[in-house]
């Protein structure tokens, strides 16, 4: 019940209101309505089977697995220890997906300003080539980059994964933040300028408050990007202690002579996944809002 | 985009009054937040591309790097590979599939869930939890979802020897149902957000002059979508054609070498086997002018039946 209104309250945007009425809880409007509850519930259920099921799996008895009889965590026991600890794992995962988040966030924020609030010769060419990013395969990058990143002493490191997943992360945070910025009205920010304050004083103290909504869709999906990133890592990380989570559950389904721990994978799956639901269920008007956001530009 | 200088307020020193000294002042401060955006486009993306297309011309194995010029030897062997055309017929045919189902679904979900009430924001959330999801965690989930031993069907696929992953189709389905289960409730997102700017009130004329369901959808909701339509397409078709993660985790290219995309092709030429820079940076070229005609071409697409 309280998730069921929570829901809804979260999630306005995509609503529209009730056009034809809903049918007055008569027995003929229940039986009207129950095809439609049965076929939707129907659809609900297929969506969060796998979810459920993987959950429920990684703390049931499988033959071949860290957890042979009864219920328990004997497959989070298999992941802890593997290779260097998930623990290790973990943080290498949780120090790059952060790094991505302040580095877009600072980047952004700082861009988003200056293209909606200033001229300066250049800009529109700097605009496009950010939007461009989104155009050019990943691979196509990635490569070169491999290349480039070793030359400058940053191969095998996380700090170069979150430099290379910033760029890939700003042309959505970028465009974000200027329409965020252009909301605000103007007179806000030049009351400030006329008050005294320098340009950053009124970026700092004015604006940003302002744009804060804007800020949290940006550092979710950044966030949930770099947390989820397979590609980059799997190609500019060799180091298997630097490795970060997603590779580490990817390798973890061969250990021993090619037989596979699926135990291990669904804890590590759980693992992988827990965090990202867990926003989303928080943050989920911030999510819808980077899509609004996506449909205006098209 | 800026204010005009009319609208700049007084500031309090009297030389900045000049107007090109103010102007010069508005371009240095707006270069001051800009620059920081600059610096990673440069050097995270422009110079990539750039280098790109030299490795493209030049001899480059992984390991001792830069061994000179050698255009077209690259772009030669690379369409000479013995997957090239294979994995540009699957890369496509998967292309296709994914669009038709996700762009269908997609706009299926949000007519199913698209006027407001508790029902329908549970059926929307549950929707949406996949697609919070990596790629990554979701074919793993799928890869053990999937497996003759583990998964929750491995008893019927026992019984009667079925198989998800083992035939080519099998395969390329089994991929593309991971594929609508993590991405559908993005799509029908960006369906609803399209949905919402459609006028109420056309809905009402047309429920006023007797017209159908059926009637109001393709007279009304169909081509007022064409802007969401299209851009839901290009992502999906975009996404499609560089599909990696789904086939390296799930299907790892087989059964057969059946299910290896373009993308899995450059990864393995640059880092598994053959460890040529040099081919797989002619590779990713070919890629990259291809999804450039293949963009432009659906946005003159959309555009010519916009005006029609």
């Amino acid at each position: 019940m309280t998730i069921a209104s929570r829901t809804q309250l979260t999630l306005p945007e995509g609503g529209r209101p009730v056009r034809h009425g809903a049918p007055p809880t008569t027995l003929g409007g229940i039986a009207v309505r129950t095809p439609f509850w049965v076929f939707s519930g129907g659809l609900a259920v297929i969506f969060l089977f796998p979810l459920v099921w993987t959950a429920v799996a990684s703390v049931s008895p499988l033959a071949g697995t860290g957890q042979v009889k009864g219920w328990g965590f004997g497959n989070y026991t298999t992941l802890a220890h593997y290779q260097a600890g998930i623990w290790q794992y973990l943080a290498n995962s949780t120090f790059m997906s952060l790094l991505t988040v302040v580095l877009t966030l600072t980047v952004s924020t700082l861009g988003g300003y200056a293209f909606a609030r200033f001229r300066f010769p250049g800009k529109n060419l700097l605009f496009m080539l950010t939007l461009a990013i989104l155009m050019v395969p990943y691979a196509t990058v990635l490569i070169p980059l491999y290349v480039l990143l070793n030359k400058v002493g940053l191969q095998n490191s996380l700090v170069g994964v979150s430099l290379v997943l910033t760029m890939f992360q700003l042309p959505f945070s970028t465009f974000m933040m200027r329409i965020s910025f252009e909301s605000v009205p103007r007179e806000l920010d030049e009351a400030a300028l006329v008050d005294g304050c320098s340009s950053f004083m009124a970026l700092r103290r004015v604006l940003l408050p302002a744009v804060t909504p804007g800020l949290i869709t940006v550092g979710l999906f950044a966030f949930l990007a770099a947390w989820n990133d397979f590609f980059a890592p799997l190609i500019l990380i060799n180091d298997s202690d630097r490795m970060t989570l997603p590779l580490a559950v990817s390798n973890l389904r061969v250990q021993v002579q090619g037989v596979i721990d699926y135990g291990a994978t669904e804890a590590g799956v759980v693992v992988l996944a827990l965090p990202c639901i867990l926003l989303f269920l928080l943050l989920q008007r911030h999510y819808v809002r980077g899509f609004m956001s996506g449909a205006l530009k098209g | 985009m800026s204010a005009q200088p009319a609208t700049v307020p007084q500031l309090p020193r009297v030389r900045d009054q000049r107007p090109a000294r103010r102007r010069l002042r508005r371009s240095t401060r707006g270069w001051a937040y800009a620059w920081p955006t600059a610096l990673f486009v440069l050097l995270l993306f422009v110079l990539p591309l750039g280098l790109v297309l030299r490795m493209s011309a030049s001899k480059w194995p992984l390991l001792s790097g830069d061994q000179g010029i050698n255009f077209p030897d690259n772009y030669r062997k690379a369409v000479s590979n013995r997957f090239f055309a294979e994995s540009i017929t699957f890369t496509l045919k998967y292309t296709v599939l994914a669009t038709v189902l996700l762009i269908a679904l997609g706009l299926g979900l949000a007519l199913l869930v698209q006027e407001s009430s508790r029902w329908k924001g549970l059926l929307r959330a549950s929707f949406l939890v996949p697609s919070a999801l990596g790629l990554a965690s979701a074919s793993l989930l799928f890869y053990v979802l999937y497996s003759p031993l583990a998964g929750p069907f491995a008893p019927t696929m026992r019984r009667f020897g079925l198989t998800f992953l083992g035939s080519p189709d099998a395969a390329l389905f089994s991929t593309l149902f991971l594929i609508v289960w993590r991405y559908a409730g993005f799509y029908m997102l960006l369906m609803l957000v399209g949905l919402q700017s459609i006028p109420t009130e056309l809905y009402e004329a047309a429920r006023v002059d007797g017209a159908g369901r059926w009637d109001t959808f393709r007279r009304i909701t169909l081509p007022l979508l064409r802007p969401t339509l299209a851009l839901t397409t290009i992502l999906c078709v975009t996404g499609s054609l560089l599909a990696f993660e789904q086939f390296y985790i799930l299907t790892k290219g087989g059964p057969d070498n059946s299910t290896i995309t373009v993308v899995q092709l450059i990864y393995s030429m640059a880092f598994q086997g053959q460890n040529d820079l040099g081919v797989a940076g002619s590779l990713s070229v070919i890629v990259l002018l291809a999804l450039v005609v293949v963009n432009v071409v659906q946005l003159r697409a959309f555009r010519t039946s916009d005006e029609s």
